[in-house]
């Protein structure tokens, strides 16, 4: 006989059970008449992968590999801690090499602002003298074409990266991952949307000739910035860290101002660089995801782990990948935000999702902190409690609630963090993006903001890619009788 | 179908409601004027096959049964829209999605994600059996107990549960358990029994109710029934819930005395069963149905005898009008496996064979079309039955439909029915049952033949429908009536045999 008091089954039979419902109303109903208390599940059949996803619950692995997964991001500590060029950071960034947003993918199946990215990144290397020998280029399969997530970096928008461009570098001791992205050109005709006239090239000469030289020269007088401590302020002063980040811009001003206007250079040169970085409120975004691609990267690569490691677009195809199933992608089809339009333009204007910053989304914040950010909910036209119900809804497919970034107006609670696959497939709950949004035709630059929806097919096929990896559930212990 | 009549038929894609609620919603809609059918159903396969039937058939290709489907046919286009507002109208109501404009968080969607932000003990899970192992890992690894109502679960699954369960210190009651109660607190479908000493683990959903109504009504009350699933005392489950679920009784200092209720159980289990229950500082009643064993009326006797509560007699209600012996057949209709099984074992041992869909011997199963000649008994709350349809508890239809048909047979029968009261079960089953049983003997009368019905009525006193109502409505249509399934099925026996040797 065990006497004990405190196992989890005499705790049971010592009171009226708290039960919580999932399926037929009529037991819970028969509860509340009882005067017991009922929590009812809004239980709904998954939105696929039926026998995968029961395969990924009997994996014994699944629940500590996700715990560690989660603590791995959340525990990451980025810190910038320099600017050099691409072709130094990024291993195998040679000649004829771009790296550009979101999964795999062909200049023959590159949608319109990728296309204008690319042409734009030819003519500023000087591989080609004008557009058409930038596409023929293309076209002819003289550049090759690879995602920065496979090579350490993050881009925003059509994200492309050519070997001239400066990077941040950004590096977490405690994993020992390092992240890079370029720098932020601001916004209106830029090359991440796909613009690639005279002034969008003469802005990266511009980038590459003073702003990186300086930010690169303050930076090394100041030492490493954390990064996670300025995210952590800027989301407690309105930002959410993807579409809004004009607190974090602010603090990274500040933070920087004092050693950069230290630096050996003209005075016009420096002011500058203050009135560029204070003219652009989306300055930090470029900082922040890399920041989160450290996190993430982290989490990478443990056996059984459901989690969302990456979530990136090309424009043409939203992917992600899971921290189980190593560097396999898992598309759908991007589709096409829904928010507010720069004037001139309207929805026959813009391009399907494009670019990686939903590394924001898979480290925890952007959508995911969209409660931080109240101003943000004017993209959408909502109110300030669609912002708070967004993130409220986030809780459901996430693993955890992050320890650093917190929202006041939800006393302080931590942002939901880490995206488990199969919570995603069972609840039909898929995670909340915020997003700008490219024009449509190569050239165009940005023609609005919003929120996106991600396609619900890349995470059922990542559950059943983690199915086939999954392990079977261990076999019931010799039963001892009495 | 009349030649004026309007059809309607939309699928709404991604919408769920669990087929209680959708069954509850077409019942209401099919009983508005001019609504000649009315079928608000997930687009299962058994679904999009009645609707068919009824056709409507012709446009759902695209559906799968995460789609929910509307079809209305009605006298004219205004019947048909207002049939369509009041579904509307139902489904929004059974809606539990709190409004905007509030700090609160959406309601769960999963009992992991309800674990997570409420403190919790139990889950109960009634998902359809396709789905259930995924809900009730989650919940074994939120730390939750778990009751699985959801039946068609795979036996590998089950095994999974229930060793994940061991690991945690947690029960999995089920899957396919029909009924709990846990610190007075009933689960899934649960008679309103009075507090008491005794504490049950049940392989039986129905009997674990029949011994649970059958000691209230001799005064003696129970705090726990643990049920353990149909396959638990199975030599592949091992009768890994049982003997978790003894230790916790034994060791529950409120509990003085212990029943096991079972389906007949694998040999090697019993024989570790018993080991255990002799282990126990708690005096253990063993209740093994089947050949050869005690019924559950005498397990029940006993345990109220060890209560100190001896029982002469078992409640039971008369007609006015009693019917008389005649030779016939038995057919018995049930709702719970386990009566269905009991009275099979006291008619078998009377009038020999008797077929079954859950036959006592191979020979005995029916074929498909269940038609047979002779005696025959249909446990209707079989897996095969409920798949994509809501328990025969809650739904007479197909009864009623058997009731008929058996009504229709040239000859005089016996018809011996269960009909189970408490929580969960439907708010009026006489309401339901009594009228078509009435009509059932008036077809048979018509004929010159008898219709005979015993019903075996498993309640108490204080279950919502209310004990002697319903016993008085079973009554006045002409049923014999005892609380006693045993009582009952020897009562059929008595009524189809009696006539032989007294000419």
């Amino acid at each position: 006989m065990n006497g004990a008091s405190d196992t989890p089954l005499a705790a049971l039979l010592a009171d009226e059970p708290r039960v919580v419902t999932a399926g037929v109303g009529m037991f819970a109903d028969a509860l509340d008449a009882q005067g017991a208390t009922a929590v009812r599940t809004e239980w709904r059949p998954p939105a696929g992968a039926g026998d995968a996803l029961a395969r990924v619950a009997g994996d014994p692995r699944l629940d500590d590999a996700n715990a560690r997964g989660v603590a791995r991001l959340q525990a990451a500590r980025p810190h910038l801690v320099d600017v050099v060029t691409a072709r130094d950071a990024i291993d195998g960034l040679g000649d004829r090499t771009l790296l550009h947003a979101g999964p795999p993918i062909a200049w023959a199946d590159a949608s319109g602002p990728l296309r204008g990215a690319i042409i734009g990144a030819l003519l500023y290397e000087g591989w080609a003298d004008d557009p058409g020998a930038a596409i023929a280029m293309a076209e002819r399969g003289e550049v090759n074409l690879a995602p920065c997530h496979e090579h350490g970096a993050v881009g925003p928008m059509a994200g492309v990266v050519s070997p001239s461009m400066p990077m941040y570098v950004l590096h977490d001791d405690e994993h020992g991952v390092t992240a890079h992205c370029t720098q932020n050109e601001g916004l209106g005709k830029v090359l991440r949307y796909g613009a690639f006239g005279q002034e969008v090239i003469e802005r990266l000469r511009w980038m590459e000739h003073t702003l990186a030289p300086l930010t690169r020269a303050a930076l090394r007088a100041h030492g490493p910035i954390d990064i996670r401590a300025l995210i952590v302020q800027a989301l407690q002063m309105g930002d959410e860290g993807h579409n809004r980040n004009r607190a974090g811009s602010s603090l990274f001003l500040r933070e920087i101002a004092g050693d950069l206007v230290e630096v050996d250079a003209p005075a016009v040169d420096i002011a500058q660089v203050l009135r560029f970085i204070n003219g652009n409120d989306h300055f930090f975004l470029n900082l922040v995801m890399p920041a989160a691609k450290c996190a993430a990267d982290a989490a990478r690569d443990i056996a059984g782990s459901s989690m969302v490691v990456a979530m990136a677009r090309n424009g043409t195809e939203f992917g992600v990948q899971c921290s189980g199933t190593g560097d396999a992608w898992f598309t759908g089809p991007a589709g096409v935000p829904d928010g507010l339009f720069l004037s001139g333009y309207g929805p026959q204007d813009a391009n399907p999702d494009i670019g990686d910053s939903t590394i924001t989304e898979t480290a925890g914040i952007g959508g995911f902190a969209m409660a931080a950010a109240p101003a943000i909910v004017r993209f959408v036209g909502g109110d300030v409690t669609d912002a708070l119900a967004f993130t409220l809804a986030m809780y459901e497919i996430a693993l955890a609630e992050h320890t650093a970034y917190q929202i006041p107006i939800l006393g302080f609670r931590g942002t939901p963090v880490g995206i488990d696959a199969t919570r995603v497939v069972r609840t039909g709950v898929v995670p909340a993006v915020n997003t700008g949004m490219a024009g449509r035709e190569a050239g165009t630059g940005q023609v609005g903001a919003g929120l996106v929806e991600p396609p619900m097919a890349c995470f059922v096929a990542a559950v059943e890619a983690l199915a086939e990896r999954a392990e079977e559930p261990p076999p019931a212990a010799e039963r001892e009788v009495a | 179908m009349s030649a004026a009549s309007t059809t309607h038929l939309e699928l709404r894609h991604g919408v769920y409601h669990d087929s209680v609620t959708l069954l509850q919603v077409s019942r209401d809609i099919t009983a508005i004027d001019g609504v000649d059918e009315a079928v608000v159903a997930m687009a299962t396969e058994l679904n999009l096959g009645i609707l068919a039937d009824l056709g409507f058939g012709q446009h759902i290709d695209d559906a799968t049964p995460n789609d929910l489907v509307v079809a209305v046919r009605a006298a004219d286009d205004a019947t048909v829209a207002a049939a369509r507002a009041q579904i509307d109208a139902a489904l929004a109501a059974t809606s539990t999605s709190s409004v905007g404009g509030d700090f609160s968080a959406p309601p769960p969607r999963t009992v992991g994600g309800a674990a997570r932000s409420t403190d919790l003990d139990l889950a109960l899970i009634s998902v359809p059996g396709e789905h259930a192992y995924v809900e009730a890992m989650d919940a074994l690894r939120a730390g939750l107990h778990v009751m699985l109502f959801s039946d068609n679960v795979p036996v590998a699954q089950e095994i999974a549960l229930k060793a994940e369960g061991d690991r945690r210190g947690l029960l999995v009651m089920g899957p396919d358990c029909g009924t709990a109660i846990v610190g007075g607190v009933g689960l899934g479908f649960a008679n309103v029994v009075r507090p008491g000493p005794v504490g049950m683990v049940a392989a039986s959903g129905t009997g674990a109710q029949q011994v649970c109504c059958l000691l209230d009504a001799a005064g003696v009350g129970l705090r726990h029934v643990l049920g353990v699933g149909g396959r638990d005392l199975s030599a592949q489950i091992g009768g890994a819930s049982t003997l978790t679920a003894l230790r916790a009784l034994d060791a529950d200092p409120r509990t003085e005395l212990i029943v096991i209720v079972s389906k007949p159980p694998d040999p090697q289990v019993a024989a570790r069963v018993r080991e255990a229950a002799a282990a126990c500082a708690t005096h253990v009643v063993l209740g093994f149905v089947g050949r050869g064993e005690r019924d559950l009326t005498a397990v029940a006797d006993e345990v109220a005898a060890y209560a100190g509560h001896a029982v002469d007699a078992h409640l039971r209600w008369d007609p006015a009008d009693p019917p008389a012996p005649a030779h016939g057949d038995v057919r018995g209709l049930f709702s719970g496996g386990t009566l269905c099984d009991e009275a099979m074992v006291i008619a078998a041992e009377a009038l020999g064979p008797v077929r079954s869909n859950i036959p006592l011997e191979p020979d005995w199963a029916l074929p498909d079309g269940d038609d047979a000649d002779g005696h025959v008994m249909i446990d209707l709350g079989e897996d095969d039955m409920t798949r994509g349809r809501p328990h025969p508890m809650i739904d007479h239809g197909l009864r009623i439909a058997r009731m008929e048909r058996t009504a229709q047979r040239p000859g005089s029968h016996t018809l011996l029915l269960d009909v189970v009261l408490g929580h969960g079960a439907d708010a009026d089953p006489a309401g339901a049952l009594a009228p078509a049983l009435a009509a059932a003997r008036r077809t048979a009368d018509d004929r010159g033949d008898r219709l005979a019905v015993v019903v075996s009525l498993c309640g108490t006193g204080d279950d919502p429908q209310g004990l002697d109502r319903q016993a008085k409505a079973l009554t006045d249509a002409g049923a014999i009536v005892c609380l006693s399934n045993a009582e009952a099925a020897r009562e059929a026996v008595r009524l189809v045999s009696a006539v032989e040797g007294s000419a």
